[in-house]
């Protein structure tokens, strides 16, 4: 394939004519991908990035629920504490206070909810370090120890994110496999448009001792070319786009998160010579489907 | 060289001819005559392999073409001439070009062959037409081209199918000379022409055999030419 790109004196490119409506809708074609292909990319790193964000948050908190008749309230809590205090993987654990707790049942219950007198749970929050907690082992020893101490660690709001995320990210993939499998049909109809086309020229080298190996060369290098150079200006117009979209820092939400990070810009630089490759099989494919109608 | 035995052709149900039997030595030269439509043309496809018999074997520089992959074939056409009667060329590339693409096609150094393709050119009276694109040519001129690219690569047989349809009588003489010192080289030709003066003409440089092609049959013809 290398040699495609290093004409010789005897290159069979020129005996194909040189220009026509096929090239120019083979480049275009190539470009309009392209840039869909990056906007895919795109979208996929995004999703990807919230979804671990996300994930990530849910996944180093955790919250234990604390029920106990009131007078027993304070000293269940604090054996809780105590607890957390000894677990690996802890790094901080506090009881919410009355305010935070009426701030939470707010939405439901109104602002001037008397939590004091009412036998509402009482929420204490973890938060993890790096390594993490033993959910299990804790939900045991809580259970030996405090009976009425509940671990909740997120696990049934984050399955359904991790789920999303992975099939988004499965989306995001068959959008660019199918973006492919576009422009490689794009490529066949016009390569076999152009073959079509130049039928005689085919016979005529045929005549001349041509095998099949060259002239599928005249053909691919030429179509492979034209999807390289479409390919290239589309990824770079996307890039271009994508540079240039509003980015409100780290925190924002997933439309304004859009976009390519550090080295994940490099990632769409691939995808001009991904396209010269699809190029270039389709045409030798549709070259060759050609070919075996001429002796 | 090309050597056919019981071949036969037919286009659809129609059966154009069988039984031919025909073999191209080296150093021979052959006429092939006949009336329009006998399958003089088909014959000469069926001996640059463009057709396959339906019957029969042929066999090309010692292979039988049945055996032959595309690339074999390709490799085989390196070796043989061709005159078409329509002279088809690549149309965008101008005539010089268009009579060195066999050497092109076989990797060969074109630009090392300047000399004898502009000798050649002159011989087929074309020396200044070498930068002309084909359908700027008249008739006589692409068959002379034609002709020209058929020779450049020196091959072993020169398969012509009216070479001289479309010119003059005295670039008809040229012509021939052109295919008798061929054959002097040890070439063989075979040469399809409706033009029995030619064909006279030829035999009195070169012990040339005539084949006729009539009633679906080859033989050869008598004292009537």
């Amino acid at each position: 394939m290398i040699a495609l790109f290093t004409p010789s004196p005897t290159d069979p490119e020129r005996l194909v004519p040189p220009s026509g409506i096929t090239a120019q809708l083979t480049a275009f074609a190539a470009g309009a991908m392209a840039f869909l292909a990056v906007f895919a990319l795109a979208l996929m790193f995004a999703t990807n990035r919230v979804a671990d964000r996300w994930s990530a948050e849910l996944a180093q908190t955790a919250t234990i629920r604390v029920s106990a008749p009131a007078p027993q309230m304070a000293e269940q809590v604090q054996s809780v504490l105590t607890i957390l205090g000894q677990t690996p993987g802890v790094a901080s654990a506090r009881a919410m206070g009355d305010d935070e707790q009426r701030a939470l049942l707010a939405p439901w219950f109104g602002p001037d909810l008397p939590v004091e007198v009412l036998p509402i749970p009482r929420l204490i929050e973890v938060v993890e370090d790096s390594t993490g907690i033993d959910a299990e082992g804790l939900r045991l020893r809580l259970r030996a120890e405090v009976p009425g101490a509940v671990l909740d660690d997120h696990g049934r709001w984050r399955r359904p994110l991790i789920e999303a995320a992975e099939r988004l990210r499965t989306l995001g993939v068959l959008s660019i496999a199918l973006i492919a499998l576009t422009m490689a049909a794009m490529v066949t109809l016009a390569a076999s448009a152009s073959l079509s086309a130049n039928g005689k020229v085919i016979a005529v080298l045929r005549l001349v001792g041509a095998r099949d190996s060259y002239v599928i060369r005249a053909f691919v290098r030429r179509f492979m070319l034209r999807a390289l150079a479409g390919a290239s200006v589309g990824t770079v117009f996307a890039m271009a786009a994508i540079a240039v979209f509003p980015d409100s820092g780290r925190d924002t939400g997933f439309l304004t998160g859009l976009g390519f990070r550090g080295l994940e810009w490099f990632v769409p630089l691939l995808i001009p010579p991904v396209a010269a490759m699809v190029a270039f099989w389709a045409t030798r494919i549709a070259a060759a489907r050609k070919l075996r109608e001429i002796r | 060289m090309i050597e056919l035995s019981g071949v036969g052709y037919s286009y659809g149900d129609s059966r154009l001819f069988g039984d031919i039997t025909l073999s191209l030595a080296p150093g021979a030269f052959h006429f092939l005559t006949g009336p329009s439509g006998a399958g003089k043309t088909t014959l000469l496809k069926l001996c640059y392999l463009e057709l396959a018999p339906d019957e029969g074997q042929i066999d090309i520089f010692g292979k039988d073409a049945a055996a032959l992959n595309r690339d074999d074939i390709a490799k085989a056409r390196q070796r043989i001439g061709v005159v078409h009667q329509d002279c088809q060329f690549i149309d965008h590339m101008p005539l010089a070009e268009n009579i060195m693409l066999p050497l092109r096609v076989a990797g060969r150094d074109h630009a090392a062959e300047q000399n004898n393709l502009r000798d050649l050119m002159a011989w087929v009276g074309l020396g200044d037409k070498a930068d002309a694109l084909p359908p700027e040519l008249s008739g006589g001129e692409r068959q002379r081209a034609a002709l020209a690219r058929a020779v450049i690569m020196s091959p072993d047989v020169i398969l012509a199918d009216e070479p001289t349809g479309n010119v003059d009588w005295d670039m008809s003489l040229r012509l021939l000379t052109l295919l008798v010192e061929l054959n002097r080289m040890g070439k063989s030709v075979l040469l399809a022409t409706h033009d029995l003066a030619l064909i006279r003409q030829a035999k009195a440089q070169v012990p040339a055999r005539v084949l006729r092609l009539r009633d679906r049959v080859l033989q050869q013809a008598g004292s009537d030419l």
